[in-house]
């Protein structure tokens, strides 16, 4: 079978790694990088279990064909921490209990980051609208929507609205 | 086992494509075009695609969204979350974001949407509804119509679509879903109601998710057509559509359900578009 060399930095490490023709941007990070924190869930993009940042842009993994990301920056909820240091919305998801499996959690956060990035002071329908494409089985969401809006204040340095 | 061929141009695209002999998705063993890869990757991962070879194209030119004589050129290649974001293109926010969620409305493509089976194709519908024209790597342009009357033939890539800048407030949209913020489509409603002096001239209803292809409800723009949105009319046009949808069972609703309840929602949103 053909293999395709892809490179890319994945959360800032430049990765070298050869894809077959239509392998996906997910199987490559879990399977080809060791990188587990995006997760399988539908593999057709309905779920969001694979959320993860192609050059800044939320995009789901299990339908994006790896060799497209060449030369692109990909960022994946185990880049967040700095070291110990949680990202502050792993801190809010934790004391906010906003993951009760778990599975949904990365994708929950990198959609939640996609957002902050944007719009460091969402209203909460923004929230509500940023994580739509993201299915959550046990929360019921609204810890999940709690979470990113005291992130959302934390990240800005004051106190929640 | 699947090769993927990546172009520069979309003329070179479209040429390995006709070379052989297929159009854009091609029967057993065959080619496909792939746009943002949100079917193409699906059928890729549940293995159950008719293709054995993927097309893409970087051509830059398809990500463009410029004025265009009296309307707007939108190339394949623009996403929904470009089309939502762009002032050329406000009048299709609604029915853009309608779409899938951030994620899909990042990578989904104007082509993609013209090629999407029921339940999808929102924009497309909105698209039929303005009289947007399709344009091919050929350079000829085909009324939407036309286009999704044959719409899985042989024939070169498609460009993008032109499409004619409606006045404000012309256009209404309505996506009917039964999952609140986000679902996919039980139906999709654009409705373009163009008053000339008191009456209407030029309607166009078009519905998405009741057919093959998005599809022009011709006996209810002909209902509406030279009147306006009294509520006897409104009824009129409301009780012709059976003759002009064919909707599928799919998992979200039944072909009955979706006939039963399209008159409904039709005239909510004639209503609503005559209280402003």
């Amino acid at each position: 079978m053909t293999k395709t060399a892809v490179t890319f930095r994945l959360n800032g490490a430049e990765t070298a790694i050869f894809v077959d023709g239509g392998q996906n941007l997910l199987d490559v990070l879990r399977r080809g990088v060791g990188d587990l924190s995006p997760k399988y869930g539908c593999g057709q993009g309905g779920c969001g279990g694979c959320s993860v940042l192609v050059d800044g842009t939320l995009r789901l993994a299990c339908i994006t064909l790896a060799e497209s990301v060449d030369g692109a920056s990909v960022e994946t909820a185990a880049g967040l921490a700095d070291g110990p240091r949680l990202h502050p919305l792993q801190k809010a998801f934790m004391e906010g209990f906003a993951a009760q499996c778990g599975y949904c959690t990365p994708g929950m956060l990198m959609a939640a980051r996609a957002l902050l990035d944007a719009n460091p002071d969402p209203a909460r329908e923004e929230v509500v609208e940023a994580i739509s494409g993201n299915l959550c089985r046990c929360t019921g969401y609204e810890p999940i929507i709690d979470a990113i809006l005291a992130a959302a204040a934390d990240l800005r340095g004051g106190a929640a609205r | 086992m699947i090769t993927v061929e990546t172009f520069d141009t979309l003329a070179a695209a479209s040429s390995a494509m006709a070379g052989a002999g297929s159009g854009n998705r091609a029967g057993a063993g065959g080619s496909c075009y792939m746009g943002g890869g949100t079917l193409v990757m699906r059928a890729v991962n549940y293995g159950d695609g008719d293709f054995s070879r993927i097309l893409r194209s970087r051509d830059p030119a398809l990500l463009r969204i410029e004025p265009d004589g009296g309307g707007v050129f939108i190339g394949a290649g623009a996403t929904m979350a470009a089309i939502a974001g762009h002032r050329e293109t406000a009048f299709l926010a609604e029915a853009a974001t309608a779409v899938g969620g951030p994620a899909i409305r990042n990578m989904a493509t104007l082509g993609g949407n013209l090629f999407a089976p029921p339940p999808y194709g929102d924009l497309s519908t909105a698209l039929l509804a303005l009289d947007a024209r399709v344009r091919t790597a050929d350079g000829q342009e085909t009324p939407m119509e036309s286009f999704f009357a044959r719409r899985r033939m042989t024939g070169p890539l498609v460009a993008g679509v032109t499409v004619p800048r409606p006045e404000p407030g012309v256009l209404r949209f309505r996506k009917v879903t039964r999952v609140r913020p986000k679902g996919v489509s039980v139906m999709a409603i654009a409705v373009r109601l163009p008053f000339r002096s008191g009456r209407l001239a030029g309607v166009r209803i078009a519905f998405g998710a009741m057919g093959p292809t998005p599809v022009r409800a011709k006996s209810a723009e002909s209902a509406l057509e030279g009147g306006g949105l009294e509520d006897a009319r409104i009824a009129r046009a409301a009780e012709t559509l059976a003759h002009d949808l064919a909707p599928a069972d799919d998992a979200l609703a039944s072909a009955w359900y979706r006939q039963a309840v399209a008159p409904v929602h039709l005239a909510r949103l004639l209503r609503s578009a005559r209280e402003g």
